[in-house]
This record gives C-alpha cells, structure tokens and sequence, in this order.
C-alpha cells in the first residue's frame, strides 16, 4: 500500500466474474502516519473503506473490460472492528451484489490471518464512461501493476 | 399481492425522505417528490431486488435527453409503474 497516494491495493489473488480477492500489505512508514496519530499509527477507517472499494472497483472494472469507470457513490453499512498497524498485511475481498443499468452493488472486507477486522456493505458504484484518457489508461497500468488482466 | 404503483411508492417512502402519503400516481419522481439522481439509484436498486427485473435506467435516460420520449413517460409514478410492470411481463414471457 501507498497510503498517500491512494495505492491500496498491492496484488490480486484471486478473481472471477462475480468475486475478487487481493492484498495489501500496511507500510512500516507513511505521512499518514504522522497525523493519525502522532505515537499512535493506526491506519484510517476511511482508507479502509477506500481500500474495499478499490477491491471492487478492480472486480467492476475488470467486469466491464475496462471500458468504463467505478466511482463510489454510497455504502449501506461499514463496520470497523479493530485497528490496523503499520506492517500488517490484509486480505481483501469484495463480491458482486448487483450489476444495475449503470450502477453496482458490492460487499467488501477485510482481513487479516482469518479475523475479520472490517466489512462494507451494499456499497453502490455509478458506472460512467472514463472522463479523460488518462484516467483509463492508468487504470490499466494499475490493474497490470497488480495482476489483474486489463 | 399490492400493484405496481403500490410497491414502488413503499419503495421510495422507505429509501428517501419523502411520506408515503404524498406519492400518487400523477407524482413526478423528480419533480414533485424532488428526489435527485442519488437517490433514485437507491430507488432503482431497491426496485431492482423487490421485483427481480433490471431497470434500464441508462437507455430511459438517453432517450429523455435526446428527445425521443417526454420524461413524463418513465418518471410519472402511473407511468414508471406500469414500465416496471412491462418489465416484469417481458421477464416471465408473459
């Protein structure tokens, strides 16, 4: 993970139509860390809500044959169990709900050596043409970077 | 089992902020329930699920926009519920 640039995801594992599996692996180091919290580095819920949404962002785009776009539009429910240090490393999985007309719906988690530490539930993507070249094609270079077939 | 209209007016009182009293056939979703384009995918995934079809929002849309259907065709309460009905026909073969 590459916390500050919004890199969560380090290797797909596993994926198929309707699922995805990846790792992420916590930095020892990162700016984040400095200000969540200062003695205290934990990483922030809301990166792990960023990091199960890029989970199922890769699962819909790779779904699409990365002609369109996932943005996060909403989630129904997310729990965060328990903190997440420096070095730990994460198994994330997400798994497609509903594949509407211009929209998904997934679930998502996050764990660690089997425990649970979070899930999301119904989280809601609008699908959209890419807004800009650039943004397709370094979604491409991402997904290969990762191992997810673009 | 309720009608059409019935269950997606169930649909939207519980998914937005908008009383079930005030939802009636000649309501325009968008108009004079006033709800937005955020909540109206939760209304469609809602009734996506309730009545096991896909509603093709995006095809609706683009011919709202292009002039080739008024909006009043999918987005007046009579009316989108007798599309999702159309829709529930075509599923089943009926």
């Amino acid at each position: 993970m590459q916390l500050e640039y919004f890199r969560m995801i380090d290797r797909v594992v596993s994926a198929d139509a309707g699922s995805i599996a990846a790792e992420a692996v916590v930095p020892e180091a990162s700016p984040v860390f400095e200000g969540h919290f200062p003695g205290h580095p934990l990483v922030p819920g809301v990166l792990l809500l960023e990091t199960m949404a890029q989970a199922s962002g890769y699962l819909l785009l790779a779904r699409l044959g990365f002609a369109r776009m996932a943005f996060l539009i909403g989630s129904k429910e997310l729990k965060l169990r328990r903190f997440v240090r420096p070095g730990e490393r994460l198994s994330v999985t997400a798994r497609l709900v509903h594949e509407g007309s211009g929209y998904a719906v997934t679930d998502a988690a996050i764990a660690s050596e089997g425990k649970r530490i979070c899930e999301v539930r119904e989280m809601k993507f609008s699908l959209a043409d890419f807004p800009a070249p650039e943004l397709a094609a370094a979604m491409r270079a991402e997904a290969a970077r990762i191992g997810l077939g673009a | 089992m309720a009608s059409a209209f019935d269950r997606i007016a169930d649909i939207i009182a519980e998914t937005s902020d908008v009383p079930r009293d005030t939802i009636r056939p000649e309501s325009h979703v968008i108009e004079d329930l006033g709800i937005d384009s955020l909540d109206f995918l939760d209304i469609v995934f809602a009734i996506d699920k309730a009545f096991g079809i896909k509603v093709p929002v995006e095809a609706w849309t683009q011919e709202v926009n292009s002039g080739a259907a008024p909006a009043s065709q999918y987005f007046v309460m009579e009316n989108l519920a007798k599309r999702i009905e159309e829709l529930v026909a075509a599923k089943s073969g009926g």
